[in-house]
């Protein structure tokens, strides 16, 4: 559908990978996590090393948590747009194909929040 | 029936003015909350002008009502003599 | 009150009708779809603009009467309240965060439906809905001024409130209101009457003004209680104005049936986004509680907006299909809304804290079905961890909702372990939403939604920091500077409220008034 308008409307979109000085966005959210109220949006150049991600800004923004440092990362099941997906540490964003305001959420079996209450 | 409502602020002006409406709807429950009163009725609620009249010995504007109400539901029909708040179905 | 009655020369009904079509004019030389452009693009058939009329049938004269009786009673009591230190009264200070929410979140919007409300009067052809916009306007510029005067009494003792509108237009969360309005002043003169009009102020008003400002009266602040009854007795008008207008397109042609139908159901799902706020107010931030959000929600909306659509089903119209999620959402909105204001207290201009254990208690028994069950643990979790000096405070930025801007927070519908992800791709790129309502109200109109002013996004862009901040420079410390672009300064107009100075003077205050020092 279009909207309804007196003219042509046409306007460019706000959030184009351009506006960002040459970093995309990447959302990540933790499932049954919900002390972080929403899943996380982060700036990254495409360039970088998906561990980096893990290890640097992923533990910054999520290590408050007590289960956070239980984390078996090689039990991590991932998931981009809600599907399963294997994501390389050593490899770069782009070279795990993921695109600017890309979503993934990652599971981590055993841990459920506090108190099992997935908070 | 669904339930229609007013609501007036809780003063001096509004007290006779409640009276006069549950004079005027038998069916009528009154809900007091905090500095506000809720007139809920079924279907159907009538404010009429002489009830008032004789009550406040004085002559009445309905649109005087402006001033104090608060909230209401239901189709609403103002005349001289009579607001109405009435659901068709 | 005890006003002389004139005697009056017309009846009710005449005086109307000399006073709405007896001043219009049909023009003569120039074409009426000059002097009213804006009146068929949205593809809503009009026959008979006569056939509209307002069912209180109150004209100018009458009106500047009766709005000028309820300014006279509205200052005299604000007076009072600030020249009895009225703010000392209420129930403890955090109730003043409330009002924080208010001079912010909402008073702005007041102000620009007042402009809303005389732009579509100007747009409508018929003499009777324009007077009655004409009205509304004047109404909505009356409610923005008396709420900042009446709210000017905190922001002398209080913080937070300081640069209200600038506020506004910046602060994150704010761009959740400010993007419904400004979504509904870009529509159409009809669509704007059914989404303002209709949706927000008949539907869904009472549950903002009713019980948040019965909630003022029990929390002992009248002037708030006093400016909200106020506006609210225009609200009665505005809501009768709001399902006129509906009636009236419905009976003009059926084929304005399916449009409405479409605007009723975006409007009520937007309109339910944005109280959001007011779900939390009720639950959390007013120290003494009159009812619960879900008890408001199901008095005012199931049961009182189910009258209403019981009653427009003869012109075919039906209850909006997103009734069925918030059925779902009610025991879990506000808890979600205050576990995010709590993550993000060092971004807001007001304080949240942690309930204490009776209000825990007061919760528990309101939101049997959920409350122990998913948010007691994670709220004694944070309560332990303060008291260790470790409060939490979420710096990094969220996700957001590209309608209705809100954080992704919102959980699927009937299980509220998992947040809901929506995302659709548009013109090769991604975005987005909180809910299946968020995601098919951008897929109608993407070209719209797609210039959302995004806050988490215009900040990692750049564009939320005061002029000249160098974002390159070592140890830039992006919070600090979007703090100094929303005027907010960090350590008084944030942060919890256990440690906010507006506990600490509030208390220093009310021991000067009870006592001789």
């Amino acid at each position: 559908m279009a909207v309804a308008a007196i003219s042509k409307y046409e306007f460019a979109p706000t959030d184009t990978q351009d506006k960002f000085h040459g970093a995309q966005l990447l959302y990540i959210g933790w499932e049954d996590h919900l002390l972080f109220c929403a899943p996380f949006a982060f700036p990254f150049p495409p360039t970088m090393r998906f561990g980096d991600v893990v290890a640097g800004p992923m533990q910054a923004a999520f290590g408050y948590h007590p289960d956070f440092a239980q984390i078996d990362w090689a039990k991590v099941e991932w998931f981009k747009s809600g599907k399963p997906v294997t994501l390389d540490f050593d490899k770069s964003l782009a070279e795990n194909g993921l695109k600017h305001k890309d979503v993934i959420r990652f599971r981590t079996p055993g841990l459920a929040g506090i108190e099992g209450s997935c908070s | 029936m669904s339930t229609v409502f007013l609501a007036l602020q809780t003063n001096e002006d509004t007290r006779p003015i409640i009276e006069a409406i549950l004079q005027d709807n038998p069916s009528a429950v009154v809900d007091e909350q905090p500095a506000m009163v809720k007139i809920n009725a079924d279907g159907r609620l009538v404010v009429r002008r002489e009830t008032i009249e004789e009550l406040i010995g004085r002559d009445y504007d309905l649109q005087e009502l402006q001033v104090n109400m608060i909230t209401m539901s239901g189709n609403l029909d103002q005349t001289d003599d009579e607001i109405t708040l009435f659901w068709k179905s | 009150m005890d006003m002389q009655v004139a005697k009056k020369k017309l009846g009710l009904k005449e005086r109307y009708a000399v006073m709405t079509r007896g001043l219009d004019w049909t023009p003569s030389y120039q074409k009426m779809e000059d002097i009213y452009p804006y009146i068929a693009y949205e593809g809503i058939k009009i026959h008979d603009w006569d056939k509209w009329e307002d069912p209180f049938r109150l004209t100018m004269d009458a009106y500047w009467k009766y709005q000028a009786e309820k300014e006279r009673k509205l200052y005299a009591i604000i007076d009072a309240f600030n020249q009895n230190n009225g703010h000392l009264n209420v129930t403890d200070a955090r109730y003043v965060n409330t009002v924080k929410l208010f001079i912010s979140g909402i008073s702005p919007l007041e102000y620009v439906a007042h402009r809303g409300f005389a732009h579509a009067g100007r747009a409508f052809p018929g003499p009777g809905p324009r007077v009655a916009c004409l009205m509304q306007s004047l109404d909505e510029i009356r409610h923005a001024q008396t709420q900042v005067h009446s709210i000017s009494n905190y922001n002398k003792y209080y913080n937070g409130m300081h640069d209200f509108h600038h506020m506004h237009d910046r602060v994150w969360f704010l761009s959740v209101p400010k993007s419904f309005f400004d979504d509904a002043i870009t529509a159409g003169p009809f669509e704007f009457m059914v989404s303002i009009g209709f949706s927000f102020e008949y539907v869904l008003t009472n549950l903002l003004f009713v019980p948040f400002v019965s909630g003022a009266a029990y929390n002992g602040d009248m002037g708030t209680m006093t400016f909200g009854f106020s506006a609210q007795s225009d609200e009665a008008r505005h809501m009768t104005l709001g399902l006129e207008v509906i009636k009236f397109i419905l009976e003009q042609d059926p084929a304005n049936v399916p449009i409405v139908q479409r605007w009723i159901d975006k409007w009520t799902w937007r309109g339910y986004r944005v109280l959001t706020l007011v779900a939390m107010m009720m639950d959390y931030m007013l120290p003494k509680r009159t009812m619960s959000w879900k008890e408001a929600w199901e008095v005012y909306f199931e049961e009182n907006g189910g009258a209403l659509f019981k009653d427009l089903a003869r012109y075919g119209i039906t209850m909006p299909k997103c009734a069925e999620q918030i059925a779902l959402e009610k025991d879990h909105l506000s808890h979600q809304a205050w576990s995010t204001f709590y993550n993000y207290a060092a971004a807001a201009n007001f304080h949240t804290w942690m309930p204490d254990e009776d209000e825990m208690a007061w919760l528990s028994s309101k939101y049997p079905e959920s409350f122990d069950k998913l948010y007691r643990p994670r709220y004694e979790f944070w309560r332990e961890q303060a008291a260790k000096g470790n409060r939490f405070y979420n710096k990094t930025l969220p996700m957001l909702c590209q309608t209705c801007q809100i954080p992704m927070i919102f959980t699927e519908p009937g299980d509220a372990t998992k947040i809901c992800y929506r995302e659709v791709d548009y013109k090769g790129d991604k975005y987005h939403f909180c809910s299946d309502h968020c995601k098919e109200i951008f897929e109608h109109e993407p070209e719209k939604y797609v210039q959302a002013w995004l806050p988490v996004h215009q900040i990692y862009q750049g564009n939320c920091f005061p002029e000249g901040t160098d974002p390159t420079v070592e140890g830039f410390d992006p919070l600090a500077a979007v703090l100094k672009y929303y005027n907010l300064e960090h350590g008084r107009d944030n942060l919890d409220f256990d440690i906010s100075e507006d506990k600490k003077n509030f208390a220093e205050w009310r021991g000067q008034a009870t006592k001789n020092i």
